[in-house]
């Protein structure tokens, strides 16, 4: 592909210059920088401090994009097996709740798995609480001292910020996934059942490594977001587990103003997002071979 | 795939742009601060909290002066600072804390102002001028005072509380909401061990800090919040947090249950006041909206609708007649001591005092500490 840069490439590529390029190189520069604008490296030196929470983030990414990964390419697969219609109408659904502010979608979660929320309401009225108590005290080592919850603890445990990751970005693993699988060429797999393969086979076979490039996709979409989400671990996990996302912000927008870790903070972060994602395309595209599961 | 990539990404982009748009409450006319259409059409940017105002009072002086306001909030006095720093909030008129507008005075960043196109200041108590963030009352208008107290939940607790060790105690591990603000959590800290909330001395600081930091890994505390007070205390999913008196009020509104204490080892008060950004681009605007802010009837107007007690004497005196009037029902003057503190409980209480430089990158690496 050596074509000449075309016309109408010109607005793009003067937007890439100007909001990814330059933002990039100005966090490079800050990344450098001490307060009063020397070059500097004690930004970096600072950074052994929060291995935690880089640990602690690139964890739930994971477990987020792994759950993802797990509901979404079923659905997906399902979903590219029916009628017309049932494809259309669940793929509004999928998007309908992307219509809405992620912030309002994360809200409305709190108030979901509060102590006091609607879900431990509900256990509360169908009596879960009072049964798990009768249990928990017969097995209690000291049955008399056991004391009763009145609540199940949802809201401010990594839990609940998966489930927040979860929510918020299963869209983004089901849309690419269902997208290549739904213009694989039917022929193949009449061809691979011609030549005998049971479902089973046909799935593993021709399926699953035709779909790849989607699912590699979809991994992409959800775990940046997920590497780097601020809000919902603010809402949903309590803000007393600091992620990766909260630390920047509290560089720039917090108590702690300092503008020049938060970059170096975030360029350690690209940086080891770029190395995850070039690993795991080179993964990719020996797909034929790496697909012997 | 390149295909999906990209459909996905746009779809991401979209969202990312409904996210970045809530900070902004209230932004329906023109970009702040230009004036393109080269009318004589005037603009005040104004930058406040949430929840900080009634915002009839913004009609109505759009309709006075023919000025138009662009009001906008940050969450708060540090990122107000943030704002201010980065250059992304071009405002005119700001409403930060006592502290941080010491600090911000040190660094140059606000405007005197011309008091003689501020009447209305006349009708500030004196109680609230020559505070130690502006000695020489050169930069600043008060808009509110208050005091930082401990509400809890009576139908979750049992005892009364009388003491910070309220916020410390594993008794009531995981029920606990401790404010999201290092200087207001660390106050919490430093008046339970006896310290003064101003103290500068490193030692005692950290001894703050290791408080507050067992108390967390004791499982002490549901969350750290600001806003997110409201909805888990009035909906009772947490029985003790660290806030506002003017926002108990509000809270108790939707939940009569909770009850609101100034801690005996005392706590601080704090005075809110309005002051012009040097770079301020409109600042005639500026000051007329002070003018118009520090007014009796807008003092009453807010004291009505956020709870917090107006710095103008007039209004202070004249509220529980207003109030009256308004629902015509006695104000209750329990109620009214707890927005506007009797003179007795502000004796026990401490104005915060801008700390030099070092205590607060201190602060600043203590609190990230916490984080982590």
């Amino acid at each position: 592909m050596k074509h000449k840069l075309s016309r109408f490439a010109i607005p793009y590529v003067v937007w890439m210059a100007l909001f990814v390029v330059a933002p990039i190189l100005l966090v490079v520069v800050y990344a450098f920088s001490s307060a009063n604008g020397g070059f500097t490296l004690a930004n970096f030196a600072r950074m052994r401090t929060y291995t935690v929470v880089f640990t602690r983030s690139f964890k739930l990414a994971i477990i987020a994009t792994a759950v993802c990964l797990l509901i979404g390419y079923p659905v997906s697969y399902m979903m590219s097996r029916e009628g017309e219609r049932f494809q259309r109408v669940a793929m509004v659904l999928i998007m309908l709740p992307m219509w809405m502010n992620f912030l309002l979608r994360t809200y409305s979660w709190m108030s979901i798995l509060e102590n006091n929320g609607l879900l431990n309401q509900f256990f509360q009225h169908i009596g879960l609480i009072s049964l798990y108590n009768q249990i928990a005290a017969r097995f209690a080592a000291d049955p008399a001292a056991y004391v009763p919850i009145t609540h199940f603890q949802m809201i401010g445990t990594p839990g609940a910020v998966v489930l927040g990751m979860v929510y918020n970005y299963l869209p983004f693993m089901i849309l690419p996934i269902y997208s290549v699988i739904i213009k694989l060429d039917a022929s193949l797999i009449e061809a691979a059942r011609d030549l005998g393969a049971s479902t089973v086979q046909v799935f593993r076979r021709v399926i699953l490594p035709l779909s790849l490039p989607g699912v590699l996709s979809g991994i992409t979409m959800v775990f940046v977001p997920s590497v780097s989400t601020f809000a919902i671990s603010k809402m949903l996990g309590g803000g007393t587990e600091m992620l990766l996302g909260d630390l920047i912000e509290q560089q720039f927008l917090g108590g702690a103003y300092n503008p020049q870790l938060g970059a170096a903070i975030s360029l350690v972060m690209m940086v080891i997002v770029v190395v995850c994602m070039v690993v795991m395309n080179r993964f990719g595209e020996g797909e034929e071979q790496a697909v012997m599961l | 795939m390149k295909k999906v990539t990209a459909l996905t990404l746009a779809c991401l982009i979209a969202a990312s742009l409904l996210l970045s748009g809530c900070s902004v409450r209230r932004d329906d006319t023109t970009a702040a601060g230009t004036n393109s259409s080269g009318s004589t059409k005037r603009v005040v940017n104004v930058c406040s909290w949430g929840e900080y105002i009634d915002e009839d009072l913004i009609d109505r002086f759009e309709e006075e002066t023919g000025i138009t306001v662009n009001y906008q909030t940050a969450e708060s006095n540090e990122a107000l600072y943030s704002l201010l720093k980065t250059g992304a909030g071009d405002y005119d008129v700001i409403v930060p804390s006592d502290y941080m507008i010491a600090r911000l005075i040190s660094e140059d960043m606000l405007a005197e102002l011309n008091y003689d196109n501020i009447p209305n200041y006349a009708l500030i108590d004196e109680q609230y001028k020559g505070l130690n963030f502006d000695p020489d009352n050169k930069y600043t208008v008060p808009y509110t005072w208050g005091t930082l107290g401990i509400i809890y939940n009576t139908s979750m607790v049992d005892e009364e509380i009388t003491s910070w060790d309220a916020m410390f105690d594993s008794k009531y591990a995981g029920s606990v909401l401790m404010i999201r603000n290092s200087r207001d959590a660390l106050a919490a800290a430093l008046l339970d061990l006896g310290y003064s909330l101003n103290t500068t001395d490193e030692e005692e600081i950290r001894q703050a800090y290791a408080l507050l930091s067992d108390a967390k890994s004791k499982g002490v505390y549901q969350g750290f919040v600001m806003d997110e007070v409201f909805q888990k205390m009035e909906g009772g999913n947490a029985a003790i947090a660290m806030y506002y008196a003017g926002d108990y009020l509000t809270m108790l509104e939707n939940n009569e249950d909770l009850a609101f204490v100034i801690p005996e080892e005392g706590s601080n008060w704090f005075v809110d006041a309005m002051c012009v950004l040097k770079n301020a681009q409109h600042k005639e605007e500026a000051e007329a909206w002070i003018n118009f802010i520090a007014s009796t009837e807008a003092n009453l107007a807010n004291m009505d609708y956020i709870w917090y007690a107006s710095p103008n004497a007039e209004a202070l005196a004249e509220y529980p007649a207003y109030y009256e009037e308004t629902y015509g029902e006695e104000l209750d003057m329990g109620l009214y001591e707890i927005m506007a503190a009797p003179q007795e409980v502000l004796d026990r209480c401490e104005i915060y005092e801008n700390l030099p430089a070092p205590v607060l990158t201190l602060y600043n690496d203590l609190w990230t500490e916490l984080g982590i």
